[in-house]
């Protein structure tokens, strides 16, 4: 049974910034609270906090955090130690970099007991297996013996939540504990979480941006930005009639609406054509197949002006698809035509002006963009190198670029460190722009972008496909991301094409069970959406 | 659109940063005032002492042995500011003198080193398994020959001369700069930037020196400098087996060894010189942890 959790006047501060500002809140004992916010509004630091923990270089600074009779804020360093992993437990969110590759899993699930001397090892193990076997982890008697690199990311998370909760602990923090995790991974590692948060009637805090993910685990949503509230309410409240604009733009941006689609003229010849296209890794065999093959029998065309989303969980090859028409993975069989001519495998082999037509951005913007080189240089350089640009013509296109992705002149400058996540993932797309490409390959361009952000990034690759006839092969993980900017969605497992869906068809069946399965793994904006499913298909053990 | 709160806050901080129209004079003192106190201190000292190689001999007007009075082992005099040597000569002279042999000898090897060294490791690093394995292995085999034992070698060989002993130091600290440079250019050379410059159409040298050496060159700058003390280190120690700098010509090292007998009477003519060591390899590293635009770039303003 949970204990009541009361938040008076919280502020967290790191030097003279301030990252949690006099946040107030209360939870009963037994209930869901959702944090939610984009990154950096502090909703992380305020789940620490609870433990009485501020990160390095970050201080609480004022406020009390009151645990059933206690106030953790005012407990002296050892009594928080023992507060920590016994009274209140945390679920980080990779599970993957939480555990120690080098010992059992049992070894680690039931350490917290050995620690806080709750119960002897045999005691301990003894309730390990029961909660594996409660979170429907599979061989729950044996796979505590195995190590974190021999079970899935989804079963080591949930591996994680037995370890937080094997001292029976009143308070649980879970901080984006899915976010890491394909749809369909999610989905039953939501549904472990929440049996058994709901039959240990445990109070619990649930950091997520996801508000479709905390819609099926919460009672009341605290939405957080900037580190200041910005509303608390029930579930239903916040989903039904939000109060705060902020609220109210957060809610649009879960909810995608599809963007007015590009001019396609499909009668006319293909700017892509994939035919059979196989590619693999490793060494070739005695018929010229390589050891490993990543991508069979891919068949595609792309009309000029056209978005074609692929959609897949990881490892389904969709990333190496396209790899595979950039150049950066030669394909060991079949055909690519780019606008009718043959698309050379190789890198080395294609022309200064075929490689133009072709550009490619990348999901992570960081590692996108050069550190050392300012977003001018780096603009400057596609320029310079197709079409040999320099002077004030190249400063008045590079403006240009800037504001047809709409970014300030002044960003120019600047260094890649001094911007925004969003911002960076508009220079991005500006470098590919500068080479007037036909073709983009984005690869999960929005896959690191809050909610918000990510849906404007959206709008301004639609916007752009309309003003500039480009085609886009957008790969996603996010069926909504996808649905909403393409014309049509062509789904990949485990290196085939499976089906290709076109808009007209998106809410009309029957589709490949697989897609199917995708499409019901997306959680819905709703309440009880998960409790249907429970009811539809019961949960594997 | 979310665009318009980040124009809002990026306006000032771009503003103060615009360096095109300030005058040259005003833009060096703003470019020293970056170094910071611990800098500017190791600046001061690691000039002194490349104006005491470059022009220590030419300005000194005293002589180096007095005309009567010889004293061995002298302590700190009015006459003799750092005390006399083992044969009644004067420190001060002795050290000033020795700088050009330790300073010159030192930075050229450094720069030799550290500079080849990367060169190889971009070039490894851009151009693929072949040229990477071939070049390790190679260089690996002259990291496996004991350092010392090397310059004993090239030593007895081809005799002590100054360019000599440069390109032995050289030799053997290249490989240790190319492993570290490699090691960082390998892991920039898998980044996303680098890929799209590589589908972009870019050659190897483009790759190399505008993609990955500006995000190796501060460590490299790191590295360089503890080189630099090994390559002090390594001349001392040579001139300390009598195989470095030859006498009447002393480096600071052979003025070490030369004066070791004093050790036991605390005369300054140990001191001074090993005290000259420390100061120039410490000076050299501050230098290059405060060198400015580290901070700034961290900052993301250019």
């Amino acid at each position: 049974m949970g204990v009541a959790v009361i938040v008076k006047d919280l502020c967290v501060s790191a030097g003279s910034q301030t990252l949690v500002d006099k946040l107030s809140f209360e939870i009963h004992p037994g209930e869901v609270l959702a944090l939610i916010g984009e990154s950096g509004s502090g909703k992380t630091t305020t789940a620490l906090a609870l433990m009485g923990f501020a990160r390095r270089g970050c201080e609480i600074s004022g406020g009390s955090v009151q645990l059933g009779a206690v106030d953790v804020l005012q407990m002296s360093a050892r009594q928080q130690r023992a507060l920590r992993g016994r009274t209140v437990a945390y679920i980080a969110q990779s599970a993957a970099a939480s555990f120690n590759p080098s010992r059992t899993i049992l070894d680690q699930v039931i350490e917290p007991t050995r620690i806080h001397q709750t119960c002897s090892p045999a005691e301990a193990k003894v309730k390990a297996i029961a909660l594996f076997r409660e979170l429907a982890l599979p061989d729950p008697d044996t796979i505590g013996e195995r190590y974190p690199h021999q079970v899935s990311g989804g079963q080591l998370q949930r591996l994680m939540a037995a370890m937080a909760l094997i001292t029976d602990p009143d308070l649980v923090i879970l901080d984006e504990p899915t976010t890491a995790l394909d749809v369909t991974t999610q989905i039953e590692v939501l549904r472990a979480f929440r049996r058994v948060v709901r039959e240990r009637r445990a109070t619990a805090v649930y950091v997520s941006h996801d508000l479709a993910v905390v819609a099926q685990m919460a009672d009341h949503i605290l939405v957080l930005r900037n580190g200041q509230m910005r509303e608390l309410n029930s579930t239903k409240q916040i989903l039904e009639a939000p109060v705060s604009d902020y609220t109210k733009s957060l809610l649009a941006a879960a909810r995608p609406a599809p963007r007015e689609a590009g001019n396609v003229t499909k009668n006319s010849q293909a700017l892509l054509d994939l035919h059979q296209v196989a590619v693999g890794y490793g060494p070739l065999n005695a018929r010229g197949e390589p050891a490993k093959l990543v991508l069979q029998d891919i068949n595609l065309k792309l009309y000029p002006g056209q978005a074609i989303g692929v959609i897949g969980e990881s490892g389904s090859g969709k990333s190496t698809l396209a790899r595979a028409i950039a150049g950066l993975l030669p394909p060991c069989h079949g055909t690519m035509l780019f606008n009718g001519a043959e698309l050379k495998p190789r890198l080395a082999q294609r022309s200064k002006e075929e490689l133009r037509q072709i550009q490619m951005v990348f999901q992570i913007a960081d590692t996108a963009l050069n550190p050392a080189h300012t977003i001018e240089d780096i603009l400057a350089r596609p320029l310079q190198f197709y079409k040999g640009l320099h002077g004030v013509p190249l400063q008045r296109r590079i403006q240009e670029l800037l504001d047809l992705v709409k970014l300030p002149h002044s960003v120019a400058k600047r260094l890649p460190g001094g911007l925004s996540g969003g911002q960076k993932q508009r220079v991005n797309l500006a470098r590919a722009l500068a080479a007037e490409p036909d073709l983009i390959l984005c690869d999960e361009v929005t896959s690191a972008l809050d909610t918000v952000v990510g849906a404007a990034v959206l709008d301004l690759m639609a916007e752009l496909r309309r003003e500039l006839n480009v085609s886009y092969l957008f790969i996603s993980h996010d069926l909504h991301t996808v649905r909403a900017v393409c014309d049509e969605i062509v789904v990949m497992q485990h290196g085939r094409k499976l089906d290709q869906v076109v808009r007209a068809n998106y809410d009309r069946g029957p589709h490949h069970p697989y897609y199917q399965l995708l499409e019901r793994s997306v959680p819905e904006l709703r309440q009880g959406w998960l409790d249907e499913l429970d009811q539809t298909t019961p949960l594997a053990t | 659109m979310k665009t318009n709160t980040s124009q809002a806050a990026l306006t000032p901080a771009a503003a103060s940063v615009d360096l095109g129209n300030i005058p040259a004079p005003a833009r060096c003192l703003r470019w020293l005032g970056g170094f910071g106190w611990s800098g500017l201190i190791g600046l001061a000292i690691l000039l002194f002492w490349i104006a005491a190689a470059l022009f220590g001999s030419s300005m000194l007007t005293r002589t180096l042995v007095p005309d009567s009075n010889v004293q061995i082992f002298g302590a700190i005099s009015h006459a003799h500011w750092l005390g006399t040597d083992y044969l009644g000569r004067d420190m001060f002279i002795r050290v000033i003198d020795g700088a050009s042999y330790t300073v010159g000898v030192a930075f050229v090897a450094t720069l030799l080193a550290s500079g080849l060294g990367t060169m190889l490791a971009l070039f490894a690093a851009a151009s693929g398994r072949w040229i990477d394995s071939m070049l390790s292995r190679s260089l690996d085999t002259i990291t496996s020959i004991p350092s010392k034992m090397f310059a004993l070698i090239m030593v007895a060989g081809f005799g002590s001369s100054v360019s000599m002993l440069i390109a032995t130091a050289t030799i053997i600290y290249v490989p240790g700069a190319y492993r570290i440079a490699r090691s960082m250019a390998i892991n920039i050379n898998t980044l996303d930037y680098v890929t799209v410059a590589r589908l972009r159409g870019e050659g190897t040298l483009y790759v190399m020196r505008r993609e990955i050496l500006p995000n190796i060159a501060g460590p490299m700058l790191a590295d360089l400098g503890l080189r630099f003390v090994y390559i002090v280190l390594l001349l001392a120690g040579l001139s300390f087996l009598g195989l470095g700098v030859q006498p009447p010509a002393a480096d600071w090292g052979s003025l070490v060894r030369e004066n070791i007998g004093s050790l036991a009477g605390a005369s300054a003519a140990v001191i001074a010189p090993a005290l000259a060591i420390a100061s120039l390899t410490i000076a050299v590293n501050l230098v290059i942890d405060n060198l400015p635009g580290r901070a700034r770039r961290e900052r993301g303003v250019k």
